[in-house]
């Protein structure tokens, strides 16, 4: 028998005196060999953005690995022992926030499949009483995109909105429209 | 599977079981659109949610450890130099998941307004005062049962936007990790017998009235200071591995 849960409420819009802190976004530094900037703004129904949102991004290393107990493959070999694979980025006035990171590597999904490189997103803000889950995946991934086995049970008209794009500078841009024509995909977690 | 060298398992080719997380019984969580409390009208989806399953991403998570706190963390009363006005309490609890396994480890972030019911923000305009010894925010990590504790301040009741005349009960935020990127959650914690709960659309925006309880702390004679401090009593329940898949306790 399992117990009831402590109910989600909303981080209110005051959240930023705890939960930020300054290398929040940078999983990695900015100037590490392969980092990437993914970006994006973080938009309500009406299309304005919202100021006082949190973006959380969860991810396994570049190898596909991810430096944890329930990772079954065991720990992850020594040169990547530094990396977290946690960022945590407040949005801005305009609703921008970033990430610093590697790109992840692809993981099997348990059943002889493999998942194209993701990161998985956490979206808090005031007036939202729960997170709200996506995912990021990567432009340049056509074919491990296409056999993803989570992208496939997304209707396709919709799978767009879940792959960032590329931007000036090598950065990737990836918003996150919690209503509207191009609503982005959440997930049940 | 099979042994490697290291005595690990090793899945063989790509193939591996891992632990599902209980789904939340209906009405445990409030629901994204919840129309009493107005700002979840422009913020929540209204497209269909996908199911997500439990693979590598969502069975790990951050274990996010010592390196981030300080002891001083966990008491917002020794913060500066001076001592903060109000009521001192002492929060304390375990965090463990829904099958009763305790939660060690895990990092507990909690925020809140001082005595007065102001929070220290720069977008908080609320006429009462601030306090120059209170910041109102604090850190810990679970031991190895699970048990956090901090020493704070009784916060306030405040007003807001929401509808006419419309003031929050008392609460501190509290986010955690848990140890799998399923089992994160933000919440609140109340105090029991506050007169502004009915009132609150937040509070009750969680349908299940017996869920809903789970927010409010519980006061606690036998663990108050004596000639020193209150105390409240808040266990946190995060979701907890489905039973059909043998697993071994966390070392």
């Amino acid at each position: 028998m399992s117990e009831l849960l402590t109910p989600s409420q909303t981080v209110g819009p005051y959240f930023s005196m705890r939960l930020p802190w300054p290398e929040g976004p940078y999983v990695v530094a900015a100037d590490r060999p392969g980092a990437v900037t993914i970006y994006g703004r973080l938009i309500d129904g009406a299309g304005d953005p919202i100021p006082d949102g949190l973006i959380e991004t969860w991810q396994a290393d570049p190898a596909g690995r991810f430096a944890h107990p329930d990772d079954p493959r065991g720990p992850v070999p020594d040169g990547d022992l530094g990396f977290r694979g946690f960022g945590r980025c407040a949005t801005g006035h305009d609703g921008t926030w970033k990430i610093v990171t590697l790109k992840p590597g692809p993981l099997p999904f348990g059943d002889g499949r493999t998942e194209a490189p993701h990161l998985d997103v956490s979206v808090f803000s005031r007036g939202m009483l729960d997170r709200s889950v996506t995912r990021i995946y990567f432009p340049d991934e056509d074919e491990a995109n296409a056999a993803d086995p989570v992208l496939q049970t997304v209707p396709a008209a919709r799978r767009h909105t879940l792959i960032a794009r590329p931007a000036e500078d090598g950065y990737l841009r990836f918003d996150i429209r919690m209503q509207g024509d191009d609503e982005t995909v959440f997930f049940d977690l | 599977m099979s042994v490697s060298d290291q005595g690990l398992i090793v899945p063989d080719a790509g193939k591996f079981d891992l632990p599902e997380y209980v789904k939340p019984r209906r009405g445990n969580h409030p629901p994204l659109d919840s129309p009493a409390y107005k700002s979840t009208g422009l913020r929540h989806p209204k497209q269909p949610l996908v199911l997500l399953p439990h693979r590598l991403t969502e069975v790990t998570g951050p274990l996010l450890g010592d390196g981030l706190i300080s002891m001083q963390d966990a008491d917002l009363t020794t913060q500066h130099a001076g001592e903060p006005q109000g009521q001192r309490i002492i929060v304390f609890g375990q965090v463990r998941d829904s099958g009763g396994r305790p939660v060690p480890d895990t990092l507990v972030e909690i925020w809140q307004t001082n005595a007065a019911g102001r929070y220290r923000h720069a977008r908080e305009h609320h006429p009462a005062p601030l306090d120059p010894n209170f910041d109102g925010v604090g850190r810990a990590i679970t031991d190895s049962g699970g048990r956090y504790r901090f020493i704070t301040i009784q916060p306030g009741s405040y007003p807001w936007g929401n509808h006419y005349n419309a003031w929050r009960p008392a609460h501190i935020h509290f986010s955690l990790y848990g140890r799998a990127f399923t089992q994160r959650v933000v919440t609140q914690m109340y105090f029991p017998g506050d007169p502004l709960l009915p009132l609150d659309p937040i509070y009750n925006s969680v349908p299940d009235d017996q869920a809903k309880t789970r927010m409010i702390a519980e006061f606690s004679i036998d663990d108050t200071q004596p000639e020193w401090a209150l105390a409240y009593r808040f266990d946190i329940v995060l979701r907890g591995r489905s039973q059909s898949v043998f697993e071994e306790p966390h070392a």
